[in-house]
């Protein structure tokens, strides 16, 4: 059967009950404002998603997805801000019909380099191009080189630190510590509104499928087990006759493809893009989502991001002096008591017990459990 | 018989007490600091669903107590609520005891957007006491704007903004600016500047306004140089050798944060001590605070420019620092942003009682021309343009870490956040 090679019963259960908890459970629960929020935390799902594919199946941590993250919502508000600044909304500038903040640093005419986001299509083909095409260059000057582990994860968090030092220098340009804001209207369509963003969050959560879908495909294709033989070997790959730089780079590109389009998510939810989303600090938050939720599981990757944001967000309103505490205890446990994340919690605690409970005597279903578990 | 009278006078007399008190009283509660929340029924002091109840109010404070920022923006959230503590000892709004919802911006941009958002529509707090920096207020403009909330802000700015849903109780860069130029220009003599500061919009704007006022308004003045550092920027040394050849009269510096420290400190290195005033340094971003970090013997000499400074001596600022340090402790400094954000409270409350109401639009319509005669700072006033009208004064940094004030305009200085010429 097809299904089953690309998808196990299990995990198509897996996926049937995340849709539950986007599409039902949560819209049913939380009123606008929340889901707005949890909308929020969603576009970082995109990343998390596309950290389990490159740190859990392909063994490459990158402590910089904050950038493609920051490209991707850079181009889609820089298509939106563009929308924003008509010449009747800024009359009052020395040059009406320019973005603000470029009137501020006594910029006279728009760079050459913003014209291409006056149209949608090519600003959303930026959304995935830019980051993809940065990752590229990243992942061909790296892997080729093939430099790994630890010192390329350094690398990529030099690359966060040198984009947010850019964009904060250059504000004429970028709009530099404030980022661009104001954002209001998309073709028309203010998104600003509660129906706006009860719409995004559904459009969020359909994308956020479509990516889950195609890392489930690649991590059940060849290049998937070729990614894991990698992660465990990869001079025996190498020896094998395959070109392991290649396959690293594409791995890296499809994250960085994933973090790009969340990135664009979240400028359209949140209503603003800033050199906050781009540095070291959100890279590496980027990360925990990930480790919390469970590396090796692309599903465990959006819980992660849900549960740690949301922690975020309740801890600090509850204790807004002493949150901080909170989340890094949370961390904490979860790395010394569950080093596989929830994902790990699920199929090595929970499943079993459930799978014993409900398991009919004779039948033949019961599989091994730690078949998406292997040590590191 | 004769025990009855003096008895009978005496509980004549107690009556007539008891009556006399009753006056007193009832006398007491129709004067116009304690209003009563009888008088102002909910349902016609607040249309549009806030959290207002038969007792109290509530608000929200949104400022960064964690982060990069928590050091700065402290010192806001201290002056706020020992306002609110004031307002309520007195009786509260309107009869209404004010409560408060605290969220932490946590110096990150879209977190402060997040929270501001919290607040208005699940909290649906009254008014916002928040924001420092101007990415954590451009960041929730758009929040507070789409939600009609209404926000008092307390920092000095570079203006350029004039939102209908936001008090700017601190200064926009004219009023802390161009006084400061003159001054060091009539009565230093100055000629020269060289302008410096921390690369985002507030000193760029605010230099920019700088260099105008200077090229166009000051006779016989010139810049001989204008340079930017990034955030956190520690190595000043290039920029103290210009200054050494090209010899200006005056250093304009508007370096922010931990880059202070380095600052001072490598300019007293290389030779250029403040006090000396060759060149003379005059900044508008260095506030007691900030001097705390610096360290007053580094920077003993140098002149500040802004509105407020700790060592003001009327007797609104005696009662306010000593109630300030009974409140937080007696070490602790108050700048000039610390002072606008007691002024939030303050204001709101006077703009309410104007308009007999909470709604966001009455409060708007209401706080042009609202005064305040016990403001630390002096007298203040706001402006039909939603900042404060007032005085700018200069101060010389002292080694205990205080400002001595050494001048202050005659008259209230007229917010401009829009200047014409400057742009």
């Amino acid at each position: 059967m097809t299904r089953s090679s690309f998808m196990s019963r299990k995990e198509l259960i897996g996926f049937l009950i995340l849709a539950a908890v986007i599409f039902l459970l949560l819209p049913a629960m939380l009123d606008s404002f929340r889901l707005n929020l949890f909308g929020k935390y969603l576009t970082y799902a995109f990343v998390a998603v596309g950290l389990a594919l490159c740190w859990g199946a392909g063994g490459i941590l990158s402590l910089g997805q904050g950038v493609f993250f920051g490209l991707g919502g850079y181009c889609m508000a820089m298509f939106l801000k563009l929308e924003a600044s008509t010449p009747e909304n800024t009359a009052i500038q020395s040059t009406p019909g320019i973005p603000d903040f470029m009137d501020w640093n006594q910029l006279t005419e728009l760079p050459v380099w913003w014209q291409p986001f006056y149209s949608l299509p090519l600003a959303l083909l930026a959304v995935v191009a830019v980051p993809v095409l940065f990752a590229f260059i990243i992942g061909f000057a790296m892997f080729t080189r093939r430099v790994g582990g630890v010192y390329f994860a350094i690398i990529t968090q030099a690359f966060a630190a040198i984009l947010t030092i850019l964009i904060i220098g250059q504000q004429g340009y970028t709009g530099g510590v404030n980022g661009i804001t104001d954002l209001r209207t998309l073709l028309g369509w203010d998104i600003r509104t509660d129906e706006a963003k009860t719409t995004l969050y559904f459009v969020n959560g359909v994308l956020l499928f479509a990516v889950l879908l195609i890392a489930q495909y690649v991590r059940k294709s060849k290049l998937g087990r070729l990614l894991i033989a990698m992660r465990d070997q990869e001079d025996r790959v190498r020896f094998s006759g395959y070109n392991v730089a290649n396959f690293k780079i594409f791995i890296f590109c499809l994250g960085a493809a994933f973090a790009g389009i969340g990135g664009a998510m979240f400028t359209l939810q949140v209503g603003f893009m800033s050199p906050t989303l781009v540095g070291i600090v959100p890279s590496i938050e980027m990360v925990i989502f990930c480790a919390v939720g469970g590396r090796l599981s692309i599903l465990g990757a959006v819980y992660g991001a849900l549960l740690v944001n949301w922690a975020k967000t309740s801890f600090s309103e509850a204790f807004p002096e002493l949150w901080l505490l909170g989340l890094g205890g949370l961390f904490i446990a979860v790395v010394m008591f569950f080093p596989n994340g929830l994902a790990g919690l699920w199929s090595e605690k929970i499943e079993p017990r459930l799978m014993k409970r409900f398991q009919r005597p004779g039948t033949d279903t019961l599989k091994p459990v730690a078949e998406r578990a292997p040590a590191e | 018989m004769s025990d009855e009278t003096p008895k009978k006078r005496s509980t004549g007399l107690s009556r007539r007490e008891v009556l006399a008190g009753g006056t007193a009283l009832s006398a007491a509660l129709f004067l116009p600091k304690n209003l009563k929340a009888a008088d102002f029924p909910t349902a016609e002091i607040n249309t549009t669903g806030l959290a207002v109840t038969d007792d109290t109010v509530t608000i929200g404070i949104l400022h960064s107590v964690t982060g990069t920022m928590a050091i700065s923006e402290t010192g806001s959230v201290q002056a706020e609520k020992l306002a609110i503590d004031q307002i309520n000892a007195q009786g509260g709004i309107l009869g209404r005891k004010i409560e408060y919802i605290q969220e932490d911006g946590a110096s990150d941009w879209p977190t402060f957007a997040e929270k501001a958002r919290k607040l208005l529509v699940n909290d649906k707090v009254a008014s916002v006491m928040g924001c420092w920096t101007s990415a954590s207020r451009k960041a929730v403009l758009p929040v507070f704007e789409q939600h009609n909330g209404f926000l008092y802000y307390p920092t000095f700015y570079e203006g350029l903004e004039e939102s209908p849903n936001v008090i700017y109780t601190g200064q926009e860069a004219t009023q802390q600016i161009i006084a400061g130029l003159d001054w060091v220009n009539q009565t230093k003599g100055a000629k020269s500047f060289y302008l410096l500061g921390s690369d985002y919009i507030w000193p760029r704007t605010s230099n920019k306004i700088a260099r105008k006022h200077i090229e166009n308004f000051m006779e016989g003045c010139k810049v001989v140089g204008e340079e930017y550092y990034p955030l956190g920027h520690t190595q000043f040394n290039s920029v103290i050798n210009k200054i050494r050849l090209r010899k200006p009269d005056v250093i304009y510096a508007i370096v922010v944060g931990g880059s202070n420290v380095a600052f001072y400190k490598q300019l007293i290195a290389a030779g250029i001590d403040p006090a000396a005033e060759k060149p003379i340094v005059l900044t508008i971003s260095v506030t007691e605070d900030e001097i705390r970090g610096i360290g007053g013997e580094n920077i003993e000499g140098a002149y500040a420019c802004m509105k407020y400074f700790q060592s003001l001596e009327n007797e609104n600022n005696l009662k306010f620092v000593e109630e300030f340090k009974k409140m937080w402790g007696d070490d602790i400094v108050i700048g000039d942003v610390t002072q606008a954000a007691y002024l939030g409270p303050w204001l709101w409350k006077a703009a309410v009682e104007k308009a007999g109401s909470f709604d966001v639009d009455k409060v708007r319509e209401a706080s042009p021309g609202i005064e305040m005669t016990t403001a630390p700072e002096g007298y203040v006033k706001v402006h039909e343009n939603h900042h404060l009208w007032s005085k700018t004064r200069v101060g010389r940094a002292q080694a205990d870490g205080q400002y001595e004030v050494v001048f202050e305009t005659a008259e209230l200085v007229e917010p401009d956040p829009f200047p014409e010429g400057y742009q």
